[in-house]
């Protein structure tokens, strides 16, 4: 067994990294925003604002407005009348040109788009700037596209927007998931009204100045702030063709509910428990590394985490003690560091949550490792944390935590592990590691969910289509399957 | 299996002489029973109904099935779905193409019983030779939606990339209530095409033509749970076909406001995917197609690197 001989990396003493932090000057964050609607940022009816904070340092960095009923009404109002009036009419190609014009000036503006996004939500800024950021502008780029292609989408169909889409929009990846929103709508002839998480709004209100920049025609895009009661009166509004939420899988059978009987159609992307499978016959090494990646990108705020880890029983020693020396080389602190690899959790609330889940896994007899890292003293941050000797049942291998916590179990045959990664209501992501390829094709055919990495994990692309089986909801963002959702298809005949 | 053909209404059946001998030979009456993992029992609620035709004719006693016989034929369902998904495509389509052939055998045994059930010859032969046709039509289609509805995505970095459909699992289906026949075939035959198994209420008011479908499927190579036929009140089972944890989809073919909202409501418990085809009608083109087998599909893409040696990217 020649590679149990690896030697451990040193990432003592002689690796210290010097500060490496992102300038915080590249940005200009205003102290108050108002609501974006028809193309003007409004006073809300509501006339409250709430404070919006940096979680690494729990300093507030601006205030944004409280949208209420009255105001998502307004909002409604503003996006169907763009819609029948300007929208829906204008040439295809004309809609699209709007479009790649978005996609240009978030590229233009994406470092100051990446520092905002890693002030108010906690991420890496490594993350924001070569992920979140590159992607949004990408994004809409495919998108735009598409507009005047749409009848070449669908055979034997003609392609009719649907109207007004309501989207609401989690706190972990703000900005990429308001381009996976608004982009395939506004290509697909619909006008949007968004709202951005209660936690994370200012990316978003970023974009509100792009698209006014952008002299995109008054209402087309809304984008209002609030917390969840703003995101019930959008679902509820009775004059919304479609509703687009990623979220929590609660919330959305929450929203499956509340739009029974109604003709809005809707796409969910909800919750994820994703099994990753190490076979004894893969690059260890390189798994190992996709592994820590899967769990660990973006504090684990990631619905398609790889937070259930599978491993042969003959390479599991090896497995689990180069995660655990991996585990200890990990930066958690400053997200403006360049060199962090854990940064800020996104709210109290949630560092609260992963902490019931620690408490919650030991209590029900797992063995919790922590890496040693010192966390900073102010700021929400948690210890990468992986749990072994962890049964089926268990709460922290069924439920979804959202936080840097990885479960470790074990398995001898294929039927077994495959019987074990479905064994979940949840059914948004899986990955596989091996080297025989007649094996991954077994796996990736068996395994119940919408997107299966093999030999990767975490890869996203505006072609690609992105979505859930089962509890993990229904609908595609991404690629052409990201067009159908916003669409009503009638036969040609 | 009972080749019988019921040629008369049953309340015209000849009475029997003085002495108790029949005149002629006394005919053997069909017993309608439900379809559940590839038999054939009766539910075993125990209760039944006797639909009548518009002569106020009765058609014969048929199974009132209970929440059980649906909670049995699921988990038959359930028990088929991962061999009859995980079949070549190609199976399936020469699979469906034996249900048209059994069925083009039988024909008249089906024109016979929607004649009963008040339908014109004329009607009856047309639902019949359409019903025929389409499963013809989607027995074509097994092994080409695929390749119309998958891509091969050109990501931006050194990937591999494709998604494809994949059926969604088990679907409950409540079959188009005005027809006998061509409603029952157009609604199973899309879902089984693309590898889901199902289970599925009959007309309630025509039920004749579901219990007899069954025994042509019996006798057409399609695994036992693959499709379950029951009889019933839509209104007694809905709301177990919407609610249940096991299933991953639900057909509902009626223009009921209330029903669909009450579907919709349970069918947020396991997130189902709720599917309504109330403006369809089944006797034209447009009850054909292959987005109604897209309809009980699921997007699945798969990832893999591929290796940069030299930073030459390779990709598709």
């Amino acid at each position: 067994m020649a590679r149990n001989n690896t030697l451990k990396l040193k990432f003592d003493s002689a690796r210290k990294y010097a500060p490496a932090p992102e300038s915080r000057s590249a940005a200009k964050i205003k102290d108050q925003y108002d609501l974006f609607i028809n193309g003007k940022f409004e006073k809300p009816v509501s006339k409250k604002y709430f404070d919006t904070i940096n979680p690494a340092t729990e300093e507030k960095i601006s205030r944004v407005a409280e949208a209420n009923e009255a105001d998502v009404d307004r909002a409604v109002k503003a996006a169907r009348n763009a819609y029948e009036n300007v929208w829906k009419k204008m040439p295809p190609k004309e809609r699209g040109k709007y479009i790649f014009r978005i996609a240009r000036m978030v590229q233009e503006r994406a470092r100051e788009l990446a520092i905002v996004e890693t002030l108010n939500g906690g991420k890496p800024i490594r993350e924001s700037r070569d992920f979140d950021i590159p992607v949004v502008g990408n994004h809409f780029f495919y998108y735009a596209g598409w507009a005047d292609k749409l009848e070449y989408a669908f055979p034997n169909r003609n392609a009719h927007p649907l109207g007004v889409a309501g989207q609401i929009i989690p706190w972990n990846f703000p900005l990429l998931m308001a381009a996976w929103k608004i982009a395939p709508a506004l290509a697909t002839g619909n006008t949007v009204v968004l709202k951005p998480a209660e936690t994370t709004p200012l990316t978003a209100l970023l974009l509100a100045e792009i698209i006014q920049e952008c002299d995109l025609p008054p209402g087309v895009v809304n984008i209002i702030t609030g917390a969840g009661a703003t995101g019930a009166a959008i679902v509820n509004h009775p004059d919304i063709n479609k509703i687009a939420f990623t979220g929590s899988t609660d919330v959305g059978k929450i929203i499956q509910r509340a739009i029974a009987g109604t003709n809005k159609k809707a796409t969910l992307e909800l919750g994820g428990k994703a099994a990753n499978i190490i076979f004894d016959d893969a690059p260890i090494d390189q798994a190992v590394e996709g592994v820590i990646n899967g769990i660990f990108f973006n504090q684990g705020h990631v619905c398609c985490a790889g937070s259930r880890l599978y491993v042969q029983e003959s390479v599991y020693k090896e497995v689990v003690r180069k995660l655990k020396d991996r585990l200890e080389t990990l930066i958690v602190g400053d997200p403006m560091d360049k060199n962090t690899d854990i940064g800020a959790i996104n709210s109290k609330q949630q560092l609260d949550q992963i902490n019931k889940y620690l408490k919650i896994g030991v209590k029900e007899g797992a063995e919790m490792y922590q890496s040693s890292v010192d966390l900073p003293k102010k700021g929400f941050f948690c210890r990468p944390t992986i749990f072994t000797n962890v049964a089926q049942s268990n709460r922290i291998s069924q439920e979804e935590i959202f936080g840097p916590v990885l479960t470790i179990q074990t398995f001898r045959t294929d039927d077994e592990v495959i019987e074990k990664a479905n064994n979940t209501p949840y059914g948004l992501s899986a990955g596989v590691w091996t080297d025989k390829g007649s094996k991954i094709f077994n796996m990736t055919t068996k395994l119940r969910a919408g997107v299966v990495w093999a030999n990767t994990f975490n890869q996203f692309d505006p072609t690609s289509p992105f979505g859930g089986y089962k509890e993990s909801g229904y609908g595609r963002e991404g690629g052409l399957h990201g067009l159908t959702p916003y669409l009503n298809l009638t036969s040609i005949s | 299996m009972a080749e019988a053909t019921i040629k008369k209404p049953i309340a015209k059946i000849e009475k029997a002489q003085s002495n108790g001998a029949p005149k002629k030979r006394l005919e053997i009456l069909k017993t309608y029973k439900i379809y559940i993992g590839g038999k054939f029992p009766r539910t075993e609620s125990g209760r039944y109904y006797s639909p009548e035709n518009s002569s106020q004719e009765k058609l014969a006693n048929v199974c009132l099935s209970s929440r059980k016989d649906f909670r049995e034929a699921v988990v038959a369902a359930r028990n088929a779905q991962g061999d009859w998904g995980s079949r070549a495509a190609f199976n399936r389509g020469q699979i469906l193409y034996r249900i048209a052939e059994m069925l083009e055998g039988r024909k008249a045994q089906f024109i016979d019983e929607l004649i009963k059930q008040d339908a014109t010859r004329e009607e009856a032969e047309n639902e019949v030779l359409l019903s025929i046709d389409r499963l013809i039509y989607y027995a074509g289609w097994c092994d080409k939606f695929q390749q119309l509805y998958s891509t091969v995505n050109p990501v931006a970095s050194s990937h591999f990339n494709f998604s494809v459909p994949e059926p969604t699992g088990v679907v409950s289906i409540i079959a188009p209530q005005s027809t006998s026949l061509l409603g029952l075939v157009s609604v199973i035959a899309p879902v089984i095409a693309g590898g889901n198994t199902c289970v599925v209420l009959a007309s309630f008011t025509r039920p004749l033509c579901a219990v007899t479908f069954a025994e042509v499927l019996n006798s057409s190579d399609v695994p036992g749970g693959v499709i379950n036929i029951l009889t019933g009140k839509v209104s007694d089972l809905a709301s177990y076909f919407a609610d249940h944890m096991d299933v991953n989809a639900f057909v509902f073919c009626e223009k009921d406001a209330d029903t669909q909202k009450m579907i919709q409501e349970k069918a947020s418990l396991n997130l189902k995917r709720v599917v309504l085809y109330n403006k369809i009608n089944w006797l034209t083109e447009n009850g054909q197609s292959p987005y109604f087998i897209m309809d009980t599909q699921e997007i699945k893409t798969t990832w893999h690197p591929i290796e940069n040696i030299g930073g030459a990217k390779a990709g598709y």
